[in-house]
């Protein structure tokens, strides 16, 4: 799992600036397929949902100056646009930290979970679940159901912070030390979850499980004031971290050596996938899968440069996550299955997939 | 949000409830009650009484509604439960300007009134609602009347036992409410609604009978896994092969089937009886 040893095999960045002189245009086609794709899927999601409000129709409707019924306009604008947002928000910011966090621990297996997010994250809903009945009631009222992933957000920056802590002695942040102390941090907060579950009366108990198996459905514009800035923050710092990531894979002296400021690097690579995760998780409840499948398919493709690498996830994370979404409230509809039985049903499959055809390659 | 506000204007409609949701088991029963099943369009997942509902749409689970699911079946009126959701759901349904009637959650005879009051007021019909309560008041006391024993009998009512974990009820539940009205009464306190309960807990209740639903998935498993789980297995209920099974929505649902349920109850609590 470690990256080769430098002696027996050709540098890692020889290899890959030697790959990226046949990949280049490669990478430059699939970000305009990728481009068109996600709007094309982006259309299609505004045009597909339970009820048969059609875009065009509207649109055709508007143009003619004539009235879009109310029910059609709340449906396209206040229910299938915010959501299309958060699915592309959240598509991007899973596929990124996927690939950022993959590139940090050198490992291919390597998720925004190993940094405490999602344990964290989940501990967070789960108090507020379970416990949010014995808040000051003004408290409780001010947060509505906001409460619920304030809490997530909450949870998911306090175990990152914490497991930062741990691994950062005199200014070095051992990378090692913080996935070791992520098992451990994710196995006490799944603790503490237990303890909570074994409290829950049985209609938390549902709400649990709803939460755990992921939703778009509860998609507002105020979650996507919420989600989109610091998503998009996450997002911003991609150029910086690529250039980085990739020096990484050569080992982190020999990063340093290169001028990279690697412990700078380290910090923005973990708060920014903090950031990212944690707002996903917290609008969306728990997705799985998009954070391993997405990287790996692309580097397949394109190759590892990060630099290609980041912007690609972010497209394709985001049409994956909407075409999950399209299939999650059409398929029994008018009820909705949550979306993270949809990406697991689809990832799980694929992965093995890409694992089996590509057993060689992975040189795992 | 600045087309919601554009949008509040005032075109409630004035004959609503042509086409009705209804959300909760109860509430859909009720609407079958009162004949007014024709204005039904669509109803959730968990109305599965009478057999004719389960033919409508589903419009999911009553705590984790899609708000697009719901109007996609064009409705006039929601009649929703009380703890229908979630509450994004239902700011959109009311942005949307579908009437949104929430009919009260309540374990007693005076909750059963009010909700079917609630509904027949709702619909319009609010003499047959006028009707149906008192219909349901009267047999309800008749069969509470019916019910009561010599000596209370000790229930334990088992909600699931997924992975041989035992979750029950507690205080204030709805099961301690049909258990008392068929005159029987909670094997567990300590504890407020439904919660996993610990095996010693479970000794300690020392249950002449263990009442369970009679439904499928995780809440199902037959008598034999009662009498075979380690803890259940050593309680008087199992001694004396007292394990009740009841369709659940009839035994929790407090709607207007509840005498029906507490004549079963008792009945069967009073042959359970060693």
């Amino acid at each position: 799992m470690a990256a080769p040893a430098l002696s027996d095999r050709p540098s890692p960045l020889r290899r890959l600036v030697a790959a990226e002189g046949d990949r280049r245009p490669r990478a430059r086609i699939a970000a305009l397929a990728l481009t068109a794709l996600l709007l094309v899927i982006s259309v299609l999601s505004l045009g597909v949902g339970a009820s048969g409000t059609s875009l065009p129709a509207a649109l055709w409707q508007a143009l003619n100056g004539e009235e879009i019924a109310l029910r059609d306009r709340l449906i396209l604008f206040d229910i299938r646009l915010p959501r299309l947002a958060i699915g592309m928000l959240v598509g991007a910011a899973l596929a990124v930290s996927g690939a950022v966090m993959q590139g940090l621990f050198r490992n291919p297996l390597a998720d925004p979970g190993l940094v405490g997010v999602g344990a964290g994250a989940g501990l967070g809903a789960i108090l507020a679940i379970v416990l949010g009945g014995l808040l000051p009631l003004a408290l409780r009222d001010g947060l509505g159901y906001a409460l619920v992933p304030v809490a997530a957000f909450a949870g998911g920056w306090v175990t990152t912070l914490l497991l930062y802590c741990i691994a950062t002695r005199e200014g070095r942040t051992s990378v090692a030390v913080m996935l070791l102390a992520g098992i451990a941090l994710a196995a006490l907060a799944g603790a503490i979850s237990g303890v909570l579950v074994y409290m829950a009366d049985d209609s938390q108990l549902r709400d649990l499980t709803f939460w755990g198996l992921g939703s778009l459905a509860g998609a507002t514009w105020g979650k996507v004031l919420v989600a989109g800035p610091l998503i998009g923050l996450a997002l911003a710092a991609t150029p910086f971290l690529a250039h980085a990531l990739n020096a990484l894979a050569l080992g982190e002296a020999p990063a340093a050596h290169l001028g990279i400021p690697v412990q700078r690097m380290k910090r923005l690579a973990v708060l920014s996938v903090a950031a990212a995760t944690g707002a996903a998780v917290a609008v969306s409840g728990g997705i799985g899968f998009i954070g391993i499948v997405v990287p790996h398919l692309l580097r397949l493709v394109i190759g590892p440069d990060h630099r290609l690498l980041l912007p690609n996830a972010a497209l394709l994370g985001a049409s994956l996550l909407l075409v999950a979404d399209m299939i999650s409230r059409t398929i029994i509809a008018p009820a909705e299955l949550p979306i993270g039985i949809v990406t697991a049903v689809i990832g799980g499959p694929f992965f093995l997939w890409i694992l089996l055809r590509n057993r060689a390659g992975l040189e795992l | 949000m600045v087309l919601a506000v554009a949008l509040a204007g005032p075109t409630m409609a004035q004959d609503a409830g042509r086409r009705v949701v209804s959300l909760g088991g109860a509430v859909t029963e009720i609407i079958y009650a009162l004949g007014e099943q024709d204005r039904l369009v669509a109803r959730d997942s968990t109305s599965t009484f009478p057999a004719e509902a389960t033919g409508l749409p589903d419009v999911g689970y009553v705590r984790a509604l899609s708000s697009e699911g719901v109007l996609s079946v064009a409705p006039d009126m929601i009649l929703a439960e009380e703890s229908s959701g979630p509450q994004e759901t239902l700011d959109v349904l009311e942005a949307a300007q579908v009437p949104l009637v929430v009919v009260p959650d309540g374990y007693d005879g005076p909750a059963i009134r009010r909700k079917i009051e609630i509904v027949a007021e709702a619909l319009g019909v609010p003499e047959k609602g006028e009707a149906l309560a008192a219909e349901v008041e009267a047999t309800l006391a008749e069969a509470v009347e019916g019910a009561r024993p010599d000596q209370p009998v000790r229930v334990l009512f088992v909600l699931s036992m997924q992975g041989g974990r035992i979750m029950a009820a507690g205080r204030g539940s709805s099961a301690e409410a049909i258990i008392s009205l068929a005159g029987g009464v909670n094997a567990l306190e300590g504890f407020n609604g439904y919660s996993q309960v610990s095996d010693e807990a479970v000794l300690e209740a020392a249950p002449e009978v263990i009442l369970m639903m009679e439904r499928g998935g995780d809440h199902g498993g037959d008598s034999a896994d009662v009498l075979a789980h380690p803890v259940l297995g050593q309680t008087p209920a199992a001694e004396s092969g007292a394990v009740l099974r009841l369709p659940g929505l009839l035994l929790l649902g407090f709607g207007p089937r509840t005498p029906e349920a507490v004549t079963a109850l008792s009945s069967a609590l009073k042959a359970a009886r060693p």
